[in-house]
């Protein structure tokens, strides 16, 4: 309950947090909201000799336009997304998604920028992002660099952002007109998603004209779902041609098997799920 | 060591900390503030909520550096000159607690769902308090409470929420 | 001296009133005293290094590092407080064969389970400790671990290889043996003959009683006496423990249970912690606080259930039942607990539940394996019995082919049949079945939802809906001393009480009882407060430390208001009998012309009164006061019950479950329970919907899990799945009222029954939405993974004869003292 000691910087803008990154190497650690960080210290399964709070870094914070993207800064809460009516308009399926992350104290604390770099697969950020086909903007040394939303999902708790480098915010296309939903199955609510499906789609008089699908927690990062989207576009927005379309769901998933669910059972959940989100966000 | 200032219930207090130290063991160790309580390590029992800045946090997954030059109410800074807030008031009144660990946070925690959503529904209730658990009253006087502080007519007797009053067939 | 008491003599009856609770002031403003907010000066704060592994020597400890860093003034080992610590003991060896590994709180060689403490650190601050027990060097030699109960039955593996087997007893009752019923066997053949025989194998998992406040010490070792403080239950017999196995002298021991964040039997226990701090401050004549990580409860505080049960029912065709038989393979984890194996045998008496058959018997056999102890966890042996039989009722009623409803009323104990005595011996005072279920059948609209559950099947609806019926008793107000000592276990059952009558009015009530949020506070006040005439605002009650409450058994076993409240009533009456004559002489009348009530003495046939208040300050002015009598009102009373108490109710689920995903949600839950004479029906509820869910979370949530190291991998709340609001729902509850007979306030204890009885209804709702794909049982936790399992298993294999039974049956004639781990066919699972 006590983490190991530790130093600990806060600087006050990326520049600084980049040099005190680069000072530090491979023994520091950086605390956007520390909703996933702070048990792993208290729990002492990392120690780290230095901590790296970027909570101080006000340009990392808060959402905004710019022309077809919506920017968001990467240590803005999840509660301030939530807030923020550009996400709800052109990224309902993320708005969603965030609404069913952790408990609203976390969501207090908690930030998307975090938690993509964090990468839990059973986070509920990723899949909607890589859905929407966000882009990453990850800061260092040699200056910025933008990662498609494919590139961005390594492994296991491992992104394109290396070391030395900060995620400094996400551009996120706008899906304007989308509807969108997030289907999260959990045994009791303050769990982590056993899986969950990320739906966006564009219904145009009654059929679906275009659909993007992210997976939570089968495989070792998020997953899009394409053969689904594939056999979405075109299809009616009805039960049964949607029933039909995510059939496939579960193909080329590698989901875990844990407490909460075997593999085989996880396989068997996707396409139901993805039919009740890709119903959800067709209705709405 | 750092130095933090940090308002704990309307009172600056300024100290050397160890960063490694929780915002809760600060509240409950240096400043005394021995309301907050642990009920874990792992962030899910809820039951060292405060608010910073008047947001609901998990005080123990916070630093007490992260909390310097902000201000934190606990459990114990919501009665105002001794008039109880109207949430403890509810607490009481619908018999929301048994042993009471897990109350400060429960409360501070329904408090913010409230300033949230002043009208919330049951179903709106019982989601805002999913990051607190309660191992005594199975909820549904907490609930209850909730929907008293928020002005609603309970849907059954005042203390015992859903109970139907009727004595049936009293034998022997 | 004449009365000055103006209250009007018909005041409001206290007991039966919905009273606001005293102790809430303090809790719902942050000014209470759990251990953990204790701290004395010069303290020291412990950590503990625990083992990794189910089952290890220890090679060797290297505690050199860990001294010389920062803060840490000591570290011992085992051998260091070898003279000192103690052992944590066992009040209930099951016979005299039974085998029981000592148990010291820190082991000198060999480690049987993870999570056991071989090492601690003391230093300055909790910090510090907690850095330099991480430098405690620990040199394992593993050694195999038997971490399944039917493996353990097999001896292959010892989980201590010096007892020479994993058995630690076996224990019996038999109907025909004891005189109270048939030949179990008999009626078993017969029904194979002409009958109808329901066997089933069902799995109590193991689970974690997950108080909410983490245990925590605090021992002050300096002036006479030794003070500790613990979050505990039970005070009294801690103290007991410690002066019985340590060498200090119980009048040198205080204890004092201060706040305590919920038990629910998790905290009736004499802990290693508990243990090991009260040595570590001997040590070093230093103040010493110890405060566990939630992670650490989990493995280390004992956990509850964990049995597999055996049972066949016997019955005519038209569903009389003629006989049970109940085999229980119980897991006692590593170490026999405080009380362990009779946990178990708790259950012995309620397998036949509110039922009247004519035959019954019930085995156990406890083991031992490299797992967390296990001990009493709320119901402690009768949610387990009735789990069985609430799931075989359902089953008989299948295989009859009525409703479960009726099943139950054909075989219950009719309301004019009270006082009955069963086939397990126990007499039954009271109760009325047919009215508690009669009228949970209305509030929950029985007939509505088996149309809509009809409708649903007939539709086809990959949600279907299922109903659950629970109909349950249970034995509450352990209990009776002479019961104890025939069953051998280590202490009496009685409860203490003392009143004391202040010179200024209020009244000191002190109670055995140790309340650690049932409210005892607020419900003792309304019985003093009605038996004395005084104002309830008036009455303070004390407990929870041994030298303000001396004599106790402390708070488990819904024992609280049946003995402890039987107590109070005895102490109060004393008090009102000593006043008597000093009334007398006040008023210049004679003793026997008085009448009381309503706190006043009364010259009969006049208006010529006292009231109990100023006769305590005469009392205690001693100017004028009768010859030979002593100058005090104040009263203890320890009372022994005669018999246990026993509520009942009836329990009825509505379960929707989706059956494209296993998933359940819970759709209505309705109970009427006869718990006798309500003293607070506001703390009564409270009583109930926290038991409602914590025995709904075993049907659906909570499961203990071990990997094959033996690890603990629900080890933290991460994975140990308790529910929260937004998993639960609001409950509909009720009640009917039959008094017990066997105490002065006709109560019975309400503390366990929503967790008895709500297990079995839930499981058999959920089984019961899926009957007709030819399931007749889920293994609990009902997971959605399960749950799905059992319906795609079920599609594959159903043939069109319905209902397929896809449980093992049993050999007709096994021998009952048969190793049950022989049978290894597993159910559900």
């Amino acid at each position: 309950m006590i983490p190991a000691s530790f130093d600990y910087v806060a600087p006050t803008s990326v520049a600084e947090a980049l040099a005190a990154l680069a000072e530090a190497g491979d023994d520091a650690k950086v605390l956007a909201g520390g909703q996933s960080l702070l048990p792993i210290l208290r729990m002492r399964l990392n120690a780290p000799e230095k901590v790296i709070d970027l909570g101080r870094i006000e340009e990392l914070r808060g959402v905004r336009e710019d022309g077809e993207h919506i920017v968001i800064g990467a240590m803005t809460t999840y509660a301030d997304l939530l807030d923020s009516d550009l996400v709800r308009e052109h990224a309902a399926v993320l708005h969603a998604a965030v609404k069913e992350v952790a408990d609203p104290q976390i969501r207090h604390r908690g930030t998307v920028g975090g938690a993509l770099v964090h990468a839990d697969p059973a986070g509920d950020v990723g899949a909607p992002a890589l859905a929407l086909d966000t882009e990453f903007v990850i800061a260092g040394s040699g200056g910025e660099r933008s990662v498609p939303a494919g590139e961005f999902f390594h492994d296991l708790f491992e992104t394109a952002v290396g070391e030395g480098e900060l995620l400094t915010s996400i551009r996120v296309p706008k899906h304007t007109g989308w509807g969108g939903h997030y289907e999260k199955f959990v045994r009791v609510a303050h769990q982590w998603s056993i899986v969950a499906v990320a739906a966006a789609v564009r219904v145009e008089g009654g059929t679906i004209a275009e659909a993007a699908i992210g997976l939570t927690n089968m495989g070792s990062t998020p997953l899009r779902a394409l053969a689904v989207e594939a056999a979405l576009v075109g299809a009616e927005a009805t039960d049964e041609a949607i029933r039909t379309a995510c059939a496939a769901a579960a193909e080329g998933t590698n989901p875990p098997s844990d407490l909460n669910g075997s593999a085989d059972y996880r396989r068997a959940l996707a396409p139901v799920l993805t039919r009740r989100a890709v119903l959800a966000a067709a209705g709405g | 060591m750092t130095r933090i200032t940090v308002t704990v219930d309307g009172t600056s207090y300024s100290d050397e900390v160890e960063p490694r130290m929780l915002l809760v063991h600060y509240l409950r160790e240096v400043v005394g503030k021995t309301g907050t309580v642990i009920g874990c390590d792992t962030s899910n029992c809820g039951a060292c909520t405060v608010h910073l800045d008047g947001r609901s946090v998990k005080s123990c997954n916070v630093l007490a550096v992260q909390a310097d030059g902000h201000e934190v109410t606990t459990i114990e800074g919501l009665a105002v000159d001794g008039e109880l807030h109207p949430m403890q008031k509810a607490f009481h009144e619908c018999h929301a607690l048994q042993c009471g660990y897990c109350t400060p946070g429960m409360i501070m925690q329904a408090i913010d769902v409230l300033n949230e959503n002043p009208n919330p529904s049951e179903e709106e209730i019982r989601v805002g308090l999913e990051g607190n658990l309660c191992r005594c009253t199975g909820y549904h006087n907490i609930v209850r409470a909730v929907q008293m502080a928020a002005g609603q007519e309970p849907p059954g007797d005042a203390g015992a929420g859903a109970t139907a009053d009727a004595t049936a067939g009293a034998a022997s | 001296m004449t009365t000055v008491d103006d209250r009007p003599a018909e005041q409001t009856a206290e007991i039966g009133r919905d009273r606001r609770r005293k102790e809430d002031q303090r809790l719902i403003t942050g000014r209470t005293k759990w251990t953990d907010n204790i701290t004395l000066n010069g303290m020291l704060h412990l950590a503990m290094v625990r083992s990794p592994l189910a089952h290890a020597k220890i090679a060797g400890i290297n505690t050199d590092e860990a001294r010389s860093a920062s803060g840490v003034i000591a570290v011992f080992t085992g051998a260091d407080i070898a003279d000192i610590q103690g052992v944590n003991i066992t009040a209930w060896p099951l016979s005299a064969e039974q085998k029981t590994p000592d148990h010291l709180p820190m082991p000198l060689e060999r480690v049987a389970h993870a999570g056991e403490i071989v090492a601690v650190v003391a230093a300055r601050s909790a910090a510090e400790a907690r850095d330099a027990a991480e430098l405690v060097d620990v040199e394992w030699e593993e050694l195999p671990a038997v971490l399944d109960l039917k493996e353990a039955a097999t001896d292959a593996v010892l989980a201590h290889p010096g007892l020479g087997t994993n058995k630690s007893a076996f224990w019996q009752l038999d109907s025909l043996e004891g005189g109270t019923g048939g030949d179990v066997d008999e009626a078993i053949s017969a029904a194979r003959a002409d009958g109808i025989v329901i066997e089933r194998e069902y799995r109590q998992q193991r689970l974690i009683p997950a108080f909410m406040e983490p245990r925590s010490t605090v021992v002050d070792p300096t002036g006479e006496q030794v003070t500790m403080w613990s979050a505990t239950q039970i005070p009294h017999v801690l103290r007991f423990c410690i002066a019985a196995t340590t060498g200090l002298p119980e009048s040198k021991i205080r204890v004092i249970a201060p706040d305590v964040g919920g038990g629910f039997g998790g905290k009736l226990q004499s802990t290693p912690e508990e243990f090991i701090t009260l040595a570590v401050a001997r040590k070093l004549g230093r103040p010493c606080k110890y405060t566990e990580t939630r992670s650490e409860t989990m493995v280390s505080g004992h956990h509850g259930r964990d049995q597999w049960q055996r049972l066949t029912l016997a019955a005519q065709k038209d569903g009389t039942v003629t006989g049970l038989k109940v085999e229980l393979m119980a897991d006692l984890g590593a170490y026999a607990a405080l009380v362990g194996g009779g946990v178990p045998v708790l259950g012995a008496w309620m397998f036949n539940s509110i039922y009247k058959f004519p035959a019954y018997r019930f085995n156990t056999t406890n083991y031992y394996t490299n797992k967390t102890w296990v001990d009493a966890y709320r119901g402690a042996g009768r949610p387990e019995a009735t789990y069985a039989i609430e799931r075989l009722m359902d089953e008989l009623a299948v295989e009859v082919g009525v409703d479960p409803l009726e099943i139950r009323e054909k075989n219950w104990i009719k309301h004019e049949e009270f006082p009955f005595t069963t086939v397990a011996g126990m007499t039954y005072d009271s109760g009325n079945y047919e009215a508690a279920t009669a009228r949970a059948r209305e509030l929950f609209g029985y007939d509505e939802l088996r149309a809509e559950q009809q409708q649903r099947r007939e539709s086809g609806d990959p949600v279907q809906l299922g109903i659950g019926v629970s109909t349950f008793t249970e034995m509450c107000g352990l209990a009776p001393s002479r019961i104890l000592g025939a069953l051998n276990y280590g202490a009496g059952g009685w409860e203490s009480a003392s009143i004391r009558m202040l010179a200024t009015g209020t009244v000191e009530v002190i109670t055995g009882a140790s309340a650690h949020g049932q409210g005892h506070e607020t419900a003792w006040s309304q019985i003093v407060a009605d038996r004395l005439g005084v104002p309830f605002e008036n009455v303070e009650v004390l407990h929870g430390d041994t030298q303000i409450a001396p004599k106790g058994m402390d708070s488990y076993g819904s024992r609280s208001l049946v003995v402890g409240g039987e107590a109070l009533v005895r102490a109060a009456d004393k008090v009102i009998e000593k006043a008597r004559p000093i009334a007398a002489h006040l008023l210049e009348a004679n003793v026997d012309d008085l009448d009381f009530a309503a706190g006043q003495f009364t010259v009969k046939g006049t208006d010529t009164r006292i009231g109990l208040t100023d006769v305590a300050l005469a009392t205690f002015a001693a100017h004028n006061l009768p010859d030979d009598v002593e100058p005090s009102l104040d009263a203890d009373a320890t009372y022994d019950p005669v018999n246990f108490s026993f509520p009942h109710g009836t329990h009825l689920c509505a379960m929707e479950v989706d059956t494209e995903t296993g998933a359940t949600k819970m759709r209505k839950y309705v109970c009427v329970d006869d718990i006798g004479v309500i003293v607070n029906p506001l703390i009564v509820e409270g009583q109930v919907h926290g038991g409602l869910v914590q025995g709904i979370a075993q049907a659906l949530w909570e499961g203990a899990e071990y990997d094959e190291q033996g690890t603990l991998v629900t080890g933290s709340f991460v994975d140990y799945t308790l529910p929260t609001a937004a998993d639960t729902i609001s409950f509909v509850t009720d009640h009917t009222t039959s008094p017990s007979t066997y105490n002065s306030l006709g109560t019975k204890g309400v503390g366990e029954a929503g967790t008895i009885a709500s297990t079995p209804a839930v499981v058999n709702a959920i089984v019961d939405a899926l009957r007709p794909m030819g399931i007749n049982d889920i293994a609990m936790p009902c997971t959605p993974e399960r749950v799905w399992t059992a319906i795609q298993t079920a599609g594959a294999t159903q043939d069109a004869d319905m209902p397929s039974d896809a449980q093992p049956h049993f050999d007709a004639d096994a021998p009952n003292q048969d190793d049950p781990g022989s049978t290894t066919e597993g159910a559900g699972q």
